[in-house]
């Protein structure tokens, strides 16, 4: 059963990791590509994180796989924070605010 | 010359972080000597740590908890502290860094080298820390 579940969570992280990877190389700008990374990356690494501890259960290891979750969870978020209001102040502008 | 970050959500999460990332760094310094890790990450992560201070929270802040002085003396321990560990077992007559030889012990031999590079890992990371923390100071032109 716990199997099943880790598995699962697996597939469905990591279908989310492929989505953040063609989103960061197919979308238009910046910041469209930040927000693929930032979101769908995050998500898709937590998933796939909360299937090894469903995997592993009751051991050793699993506080710490929970431990890089939470951590990821709230860095990755941060950084592209940070990344993407430097790119606003260094003067790049959203695609859809220059002209054509 | 650096100021703290504009941005309140950098400053609160960064400030928050550093504990946490020092405390992972000892942890990869005190797995150094049976497992993955040890004192060149560990070091590097103690400083990142430190680091995320000075470009997140400013200097003024960040200087009173990390002193400028803390890099140049955490490099000058490590390294003295391994020189000094490796011509300790000198004295008794055993090769540079044997130290199952180091004299005044009488624990046996393959427990004298676990605990050997136990206290050279620690000292590693205590010259990575310190060196790298100094360039890192003097790259942002803070000079002694």
């Amino acid at each position: 059963m716990s199997t099943a579940v880790a598995a699962g969570l697996l597939v469905v992280g990591t279908a989310f990791l492929t989505v953040s990877a063609i989103g960061s190389i197919r979308l238009p700008d910046f910041f469209t590509r930040a927000h693929a990374v930032a979101k769908s990356e995050t998500l898709g690494l937590f998933l796939v994180v909360l299937g090894l501890a469903v995997h592993h259960g009751l051991a050793a290891a699993t506080p710490r796989l929970l431990f890089i979750a939470f951590f990821a969870l709230i860095a990755n978020a941060t950084a592209m924070h940070a990344v993407a209001r430097a790119a606003m102040r260094s003067g790049h502008r959203p695609l859809s605010e220059t002209p054509p | 010359m650096i100021g703290h970050h504009d941005s309140v959500v950098v400053r609160v999460i960064g400030s928050l972080f550093v504990p946490f990332v020092l405390v992972f760094g000892i942890y990869v310094i005190a797995h150094g000597h049976y497992g993955p890790g040890g004192g060149f990450a560990g070091g590097v992560i103690l400083t990142v740590g430190v680091a995320l201070l000075r470009i997140t929270v400013g200097e003024e802040e960040s200087y009173r908890r990390f002193p400028l002085l803390v890099g140049p003396v955490a490099m000058l321990v490590g390294m003295f502290a391994f020189v000094a560990l490796g011509l300790l077992p000198l004295v008794t007559g055993g090769a540079f860094l044997d130290y199952a030889a180091v004299p005044g012990t009488d624990l046996e031999p393959s427990r004298l080298r676990y605990l050997g590079i136990l206290v050279a890992e620690v000292a590693i990371g205590l010259a990575v820390f310190g060196a790298l923390l100094w360039i890192f100071d003097s790259l942002v032109g803070r000079r002694l």
